[in-house]
């Protein structure tokens, strides 16, 4: 990765620093913290913060940096997420030829956040190409269908059963132009990723200067997440529990495999234990408790596991409402993990889970974008005294983070009534 | 309805039960090899249907059950419908018009599809004017179509403002009072329909037919 700036951390900064990042670590290890740390997530509401509009945050590097910091200064949070890496990336995406997502420019306006295209991106018909030879699917189908870079990589000679002087002959397909054309885009898709990884390298070493510790900076995925997502799209999906029941548990344990290797090594890289693991498809009203046992939960207890036994510390955001679910997501063993609840209510999950993982969340979005700075003071005040003082490890925080319509003066009142009632 | 052959009946089992491959292969005979009338099939799907969509909202059956539900409706509909040869008879009369679509500046759609399925085998005559639909365009298809209910649709938090400013157009058009409005997705609750303004709303398809049942007169 491109060099970035080095900070200077003064001694106090160093404290602030490390009596931060333990408040967390106590939440995790199931001790009492000093008090109920916050965490601070916002996508395009820095935009709105920083009076510009969505594209400027998506491509203006250093613009964005210097909202980012002036509300990690103004907040002070306990821990705050990797925001350069969440929103600065129009100018990556535009080099890859991103095509899973419209952004502001591209499909969207100025002032909307990006937003995900569901879609078929692999056939039920590929199952078996896929769960064969994952790298070659990728190379011919998969990667020239979600980013425009890559079309051509499908004429790459087929490497598996080359051989003497076959390896020869086998290699001629590279001579074709269009390969060395597809490789140059690659090449500055990538050096504007890099680019992109050293701005938010920069920002994340300039806020542990400040004295701020990153809440995490690697992020995981689910494998039925990972499938229904990114290859088989959500109708597709659920249709695939009835017709590739069979196919789809195996790519599922397939899966387990890869992203954990790309998980550790991306821990590895960054030097942050806490994975952050935004769940989707593991609702309540997403599908019967038999299905989610059957279909989604094994296969993410072993990523879970994977993460845990290499000492890291995940964080999975449970979206939407996983009342129904928290009896089967305890099996986790204590101490080990941060549960992030969208909507399911906290104190029930408290009731659940509480001597088994630490929580985070949940101030409701409706709350957060229309409630008022007193309603607001109210719903932290609630979950201080209903989950935290009750012996809750909680981490403050949005039901996913900041609502990018909230307005500024209800995230100064959740801060300061974290503050008031949390300690 | 006429009395029911056990051929019939296996049919709108095998629908009900999920059982995708023998209720295709049973249809397709049916249909295209002991020449059934097709509206007689189509009927018998409706049937089927309406235990799928019953045994939904006991919660027995979730999401998948409904988009395959969905999915085998429309492959036998595929088979059947250019086989009817007769003039259509008398619909049967519909409950109430619903208009549903998902509001400006959200591109998502799985909710709102999902709820346009779960009114239409409950007897609403729904028409969905897909995403990110301008305000102008609510407008235009109320004064069009005259539902009974309109159906506004958002996953994302901006959502909300989308919400108020089309209902807020629909009053400054003069009709807000012919139709009731509710509004449905992940983020919406009490809190963000009292913003909107909207009469109810709902987090599942379960709650948007109960509502038009209720709107319509109908019990729930």
């Amino acid at each position: 990765m491109t060099e970035s700036q080095s900070y200077v951390q003064s001694p106090e900064a160093k404290a602030a620093h490390d009596a931060r990042w333990q408040r967390v670590m106590d939440c995790v290890a199931l001790k009492q913290p000093d008090r109920m740390p916050v965490g601070f997530q916002p996508f395009f509401w820095l935009a709105k913060y920083g009076g510009i509009n969505n594209r400027q945050l998506m491509y203006d590097y250093e613009k964005t940096k210097e909202i980012a910091e002036r509300a990690v200064l103004e907040f002070e949070p306990d821990v705050f997420s990797p925001m350069i890496l969440q929103v600065a990336a129009g100018k990556a995406l535009e080099a890859i030829g991103f095509k899973q997502l419209e952004w502001p420019g591209h499909g969207v306006g100025d002032n909307q956040p990006y937003q995900y295209l569901d879609r078929e991106y692999m056939k039920a018909e590929e199952y078996d190409e896929f769960i064969f030879d994952p790298t070659g699917f990728y190379l011919t189908k998969y990667l020239p269908r979600v980013a425009s870079a890559f079309e051509g990589i499908e004429q790459m000679p087929y490497f598996p059963g080359l051989y003497y002087f076959r390896l020869i002959a086998g290699i001629t397909p590279m001579a074709n132009p269009r390969i060395r054309q597809t490789f140059d885009k690659i090449f500055a898709a990538a050096e504007e990723a890099d680019r992109f990884n050293a701005h938010h390298a920069d920002f994340t070493n300039r806020m542990k200067a400040h004295g701020f510790p990153s809440g995490y900076l690697s992020t995981g995925l689910a494998p039925y997440d990972f499938v229904a997502d990114y290859f088989r799209g959500a109708t597709g999906m659920m249709k695939d529990l009835y017709r590739h029941k069979d196919k789809l548990l195996q790519l599922l344990d397939k899966c387990v495999v890869f992203l954990l290797r790309h998980t550790l090594a991306s821990a590895a890289f960054w030097g942050n234990p806490i994975i952050f693991i935004p769940i989707h498809w593991a609702p309540d009203a997403f599908m019967s408790q038999k299905q989610f046992e059957t279909f989604w939960w094994p296969s993410f207890r072993k990523y879970l596991m994977g993460l845990i036994d290499a000492g890291l510390i995940p964080m999975p955001l449970w979206e939407a409402d996983c009342t129904k679910r928290l009896e089967a997501i305890r099996d986790v063993p204590p101490g080990k993990c941060i549960y992030w609840f969208e909507r399911t209510d906290m104190v029930k999950a408290f009731e659940v889970l509480g001597d088994v993982v630490a929580l985070r969340g949940n101030l409701s979005p409706s709350l957060l974008t229309t409630g008022s700075p007193d309603q607001v003071d109210a719903a932290v005040r609630h979950l201080a005294e209903n989950v935290f003082h009750k012996g809750g490890k909680l981490i403050l925080d949005g039901a996913f983070g900041i609502p990018d319509e909230t307005p500024v003066e209800n995230v100064r009142a959740m801060f300061a009534a974290a503050r008031k009632y949390g300690g | 309805m006429s009395a029911m052959t056990d051929q019939e009946q296996q049919l709108i089992t095998w629908l009900a039960d999920m059982n995708e491959d023998d209720a295709l292969a049973l249809a397709k005979r049916m249909l295209l090899e002991e020449g059934v009338n097709p509206l007689r099939v189509l009927e018998l799907c409706r049937m089927g249907m309406d235990i799928v969509g019953k045994r939904f909202e006991q919660g027995e059956y979730f999401l998948p059950e409904l988009v395959l539900a969905g999915e085998m409706l429309e492959n036998i509909g595929a088979i059947a419908k250019p086989l009817i040869k007769q003039a259509p008879g008398e619909e049967p009369k519909k409950l109430a018009r619903v208009l549903i679509g998902t509001v400006h500046g959200d591109l998502h759609d799985i909710g709102k599809n999902i709820v346009t399925f779960m009114l239409d085998i409950n007897g609403f005559e729904v028409k969905d004017i897909g995403v990110d639909v301008p305000i102008n365009t609510f407008i235009d298809e109320i004064n069009g179509f005259k539902p009974d209910v309109v159906g506004l649709s958002g996953f994302l938090t901006l959502a909300f403002d989308s919400m108020k400013e089309t209902i807020e157009a629909i009053h400054g058009a003069g009709l807000r009072d012919q139709i009731k409005i509710m509004i449905g997705g992940g983020q919406i609750d009490e809190t963000v329909r009292s913003y909107t303004g909207a009469d109810a709303f709902g987090t599942n398809a379960v709650d948007a037919v109960s509502l038009c049942k209720t709107w319509a007169g109908v019990t729930a």
